[in-house]
């Protein structure tokens, strides 16, 4: 089978679908590879590489679509200005091609493929779920994105990152805020982290709190309670309390922050805007903001796609182009998850469509011009980010609604057992009192007492000398040889000294074995 | 002896006893614990023998001494993968000798009570002597279990339930009438109900398998305390009293530490017949995704040697394959080379409570890097390699986020939050659960396949060839 990919036409695009590195990787699944002369070369990736890969070089773009049977790209097809014709209209029928897709938003061009009867395959689509995380081109890109976002704010901002103390004088340190800590959100906390920044974090979903900690920033709470986590671990749309406590926060913070960088977004829905005009004339002048989300509309009221704005002494970041401003990484992740999907898929050899399993049925959007997107909902929902849901959250879950009515009803049981209990106890109590004589009622009191006590003394033990305690303890219950030594003391033949006499055999068995076995344990721990 | 210097002794003796469990508070005072014990106990049994109640010296000084040696021997010889094995028999001891102290007491024509004090020493002698033998026969069971004598799998007699409350039905009956007689004519009775009672004993703990016995030995551990105890009643001894006492609530703690260990009630754990009732339908639905990836011994070490903080987290199957000792050679390598290597011990690992600490101690870990689960749970996230050697249910993350799993709940050790996890391991086979573990497919695990000793062995010898050659590099 021949994959061919061809040179990106997309203004601007610097990536590529494959990489000299990933052309080996396609070769060993058995793909034979075309590559469009000069495809790599925004990238850094220049056609003698892919030759040494293994790569056919194809010259002629329209040879190279109708050869291959599978296309590999970065976007949507699109209309290639150097041959006059569009990229959907390339397409061999019975083709497949595999690229980002975004098939929400693109229904003219699904109609358009539908009619050439090919496959489509959105790499956007990818379901979340553990297995198809190494196929998950939407987290790779993302990382790129956070990652060169912070890169981007750092080339605008005109101070040190991190604080110093040089001998011309004291430099404080940047406050970065991040909004949104997704993959884009970790991977820019983790770049300004890098670079020395003190860095703020602020998610919808406190489930991610713990994440955010470990890459180093401060989690910011609002004192209210929501569960921001959708479907697949994405956020969903929040109450109108929560925006406006959420937008006091934000405004509170841009007065103070230094760099903002935006990742928020709702999937299928414009992104929320979170950075008013307001909030952005309370920065300091020379503050950048980066909004990872101008694509959909910006989480800033005053981004510009694709440009840098300034407002009010602010540069507001709207590159909607992230990924590819970091080429050879972005085309080589990207190779891989296109290495991997296709290697799931069956290779050349054993290619094939299998509607049964859930990734491909995910990425699936035409088979053979034939519809298939939306896929039906997805069985097992929680991505890895779920996993960590809180406790309040799962009031919300279908399947703790079910069983709701158990646990209260356990609880009442729960205490009329406890009320039984009592009353027993209370009266076992007083029918002791009414009839017992004070011998045993004193031997009681040592009992209950010396039951407390060891309570107290066997709860301090550490769990470590947990054998070493059984072996002591064992030891000591041997104390019944004393019950055995005063039964002995009658004629030796009768039945009551060899009771005895045999109870003694046994306790002293216990004591000795049980002393030193003890012994011999506790000498063994070492520091 | 007067009778107020005895009781002076007594008082010694269970204060000494009481020093001796809160000295294993810490392995610093936890020899000195000991010896507290053993003081305490020449103190009780030598104020006993000169108290003038005591005369049959002959007898006592020949029966003592065999036993002394006979326990002696036990000690010394034991390995310490049999140690629930010895636990289990010196339990067995106490349950008999609760027996028979309870028929000797009985017997005894030195004891003259009349009116309600005779009634209840009759009691006593009954609760002891059944409390007795359900622990005697138990822990015998428990014994041939462990040491494989006796099939582990529980034994699950269709009205089983039916047949343990008839058995206590018949004993109170029994009791009842014992009651109504003057000794030694009740002597039938108390030998049926000696006989039930062991039947029960036998029963309950046949019915219980596999990973529960570390429960089933504490269970025992308890009720060979309260067996003690109710002998000191029917002998008016407060020293027995308060020993058995002790060691019945040390026991009881030691249940319930496992039993909340694994998420179950005690109640579960007893009459549950866990492991048998689940066959094998697998939770719908719950079946893991995904593939396993496995990796060999020596990019096993190449992992170790890049990693700073290392976990190693055994299970009973480490023990089985005694793997502990080229284990800590490898530990002590990958210290030396300036890694943090930690061992998390889950409570309900090996066979006893505590057990693997002991085994570990016994291949030299110090214990000061062996950690409990609570203390190690946390710093996963910051883990570079985690070693799972002989361990499932205790790492499977079903637990914590699969509702359907039947461990669901059970606290376990978390290491999939670490870089990377490698899981060494015969096959992909369930753990003792009969769960699957989602752990081995996810992303950040490696399995390594294979007997674990041989394993540890290879990584061992990979790491002492590069170390060698480093040093022969400078």
């Amino acid at each position: 089978m021949k994959v061919g990919v061809p040179r990106e036409v997309h203004a601007g695009e610097r990536r590529v679908a494959a990489t000299p590195d990933t052309t080996a990787r396609l070769k060993k699944l058995g793909f034979d590879v075309l590559i469009e002369s000069g495809a790599g070369e925004a990238a850094s990736f220049p056609d003698a590489e892919y030759e040494k890969a293994g790569a056919t070089l194809v010259s002629d773009v329209l040879e190279l679509w109708s050869q291959a049977d599978i296309v590999l790209k970065v976007h949507p097809p699109a209309e290639n200005q150097a041959v006059q014709r569009h990229e959907a209209d390339l397409l061999r029928e019975g083709a497949t091609l595999v690229s980002f897709f975004w098939p929400a938003r693109n229904k003219e061009l699904i109609e358009r493929l539908a009619q050439r009867k090919v496959t489509v395959l959105a790499m956007d689509q990818v379901p979340r779920i553990s297995r198809a995380q190494k196929l998950d081109a939407l987290s790779s890109m993302a990382n790129i994105a956070g990652y060169r976002a912070v890169i981007e704010a750092a080339g605008l901002f005109g101070r040190f990152f991190t604080g110093q103390m040089t001998a011309a004088g004291k430099v404080p340190p940047a406050k970065v805020l991040v909004i949104g800590a997704g993959v884009a959100g970790l991977a820019a906390i983790g770049a300004a982290r890098g670079l020395g920044a003190i860095v703020r974090a602020f998610d919808t979903r406190p489930a991610v709190k713990e994440q955010v900690q470990s890459m180093g920033a401060d989690f910011l709470e609002l004192d209210f309670q929501e569960e921001g986590a959708g479907q697949g671990g994405y956020a969903k749309v929040m109450s109108k309390e929560f925006i406006a406590a959420e937008m006091a926060l934000f405004a509170e913070q841009a007065r103070d922050v230094d760099i903002i960088i935006t990742t928020a977004l709702i999937p299928g829905k414009p992104a929320p805007c979170l950075i008013t005009e307001e909030m952005v004339e309370s920065m300091q002048p020379g503050s950048v903001i980066v909004d990872l989300a101008a694509e959909t509309g910006g989480n800033c009221a005053l981004t510009k796609p694709g440009e840098v704005a300034r407002e009010h002494g602010v540069a507001i970041v709207g590159y909607t182009d992230l990924p590819s401003r970091l080429a050879p990484t972005a085309s080589q992740l990207y190779g891989n998850n296109l290495c991997h999907l296709l290697s799931d898929m069956g290779g050349a050899e054993g290619w094939r469509i299998d509607l049964d399993d859930e990734v491909t049925r995910g990425v699936l959007v035409l088979q053979d011009g034939e519809l298939m997107w939306p896929p039906p909902k997805p069985k097992v929902a929680p991505g890895p980010k779920a996993v960590h849901k809180p406790a309040p959250s799962k009031s919300a879950a279908p399947p703790a609604a079910a069983s709701a009515e158990a646990p209260r009803k356990g609880a009442s049981v729960h205490g009329l057992r406890t009320a039984l209990f009592l009353v027993i106890a209370a009266a076992a109590l007083i029918g002791l009192g009414m009839v017992a004589p004070k011998e045993l009622l004193s031997h009681v009191t040592v009992f209950v007492l010396a039951c407390f006590v060891g309570w107290q003394v066997i709860w301090n033990v550490t769990p470590s000398l947990h054998t070493p305690l059984m072996s002591v303890t064992n030891a000591i219950s041997g104390i019944i040889l004393i019950g055995g030594m005063l039964e002995i003391s009658g004629k030796v033949t009768s039945p009551v000294t060899i009771l005895g006499a045999a109870a003694v055999l046994l306790a002293t068995i216990n004591i000795s074995g049980g002393f030193l076995v003890t012994q011999r344990m506790l000498r063994m721990f070492h520091k | 002896m007067p009778a107020s210097l005895l009781t002076v002794a007594y008082i010694t003796a269970g204060v000494l006893f009481i020093f001796s469990l809160s000295g294993l508070s810490t392995q610093e005072s936890a020899r000195r614990g000991n010896l507290f014990g053993i003081l305490g106990m020449l103190i009780a049994l030598g104020a006993t023998a000169a108290s003038g109640r005591v005369t049959g010296y002959g007898v006592l000084a020949i029966v003592v001494a065999i036993g002394a040696v006979i326990g002696a021997l036990m000690a010394l010889r034991v390995a310490m993968t049999s140690m629930p094995q010895l636990v289990a028999a010196l339990h067995s001891f106490v349950g008999a000798a609760a027996v028979l102290v309870g028929f000797a007491s009985y017997l005894d024509p030195g004891h003259q009570f009349t009116g309600v004090t005779a009634s209840i020493h009759e009691v006593e002698v009954f609760v002891g002597v059944f409390i007795g033998a359900i622990t005697f026969t138990g822990s015998v069971v428990a014994f041939g279990k462990l040491q494989g004598v006796i099939r582990s799998k529980p034994l699950t007699l269709p009205a089983r339930h039916w047949l343990n409350l008839a058995i206590v039905g018949a004993s109170l009956f029994l009791g009842a009438r014992f009651l109504g007689v003057a000794s030694p004519l009740g002597l039938v009775d108390l030998a049926v109900m000696a006989a039930l009672a062991s039947v029960l004993g036998v029963h309950l703990v046949m019915a219980i398998g596999g990973a529960d016995m570390p429960v089933v030995v504490s269970m025992l551990n308890s009720y060979s305390g309260w067996a003690a105890a109710a002998a000191g009643f029917m002998l008016d001894n407060d020293l027995l009293i308060i020993t058995g006492a002790l060691v019945g609530s040390s026991g009881a703690i030691l249940s319930y530490i496992m039993c909340k260990a694994m998420n179950r009630s005690i109640v579960n754990v007893i009459f549950g017949g866990f492991g048998a009732a689940r066959g094998p339908a697998p939770a719908p639905g719950a079946a893991p995704a995904g593939e396993a990836v496995s990796v060999t011994a020596s990019e096993t070490a190449d992992l170790l040697r890049g990693s700073k903080s290392v976990v190693v987290v055994p299970g009973y199957g480490m023990a089985v394959a005694q793997a502990q000792y080229p284990l800590y050679e490898v530990a002590r390598i990958l210290r030396d080379a300036g890694a943090k290597v930690r061992f998390a011990i889950h409570p309900v690992a090996g066979r006893l409570p505590g057990h693997m600490n002991v085994l570990l101690a016994e291949a030299k870990v110090p214990y000061d890097i062996v950690f409990e689960m609570d203390e190690v749970n946390e710093d996963f996230p910051g883990t570079d390699t985690v070693l799972v050697i002989g361990a499932n249910d205790i790492v499977n993350p079903g637990a914590l986020d699969d509702a359907s799993s039947p461990i669901y709940g059970m606290p376990v050790l978390e290491v999939w939050k670490a870089k990377t996890t490698i899981v060494m391991k015969r096959s992909l086979a369930t753990g003792y659960a009969g769960v699957d573990n989602p752990l081995f497919y996810k992303d950040n695990t490696r399995i390594l396949f294979g007997d674990a000793k041989k394993n540890v062995d290879a990584i061992l010898a990979d790491l002492r060839a590069t170390g060698s050659a480093a040093a022969a590099a400078e």
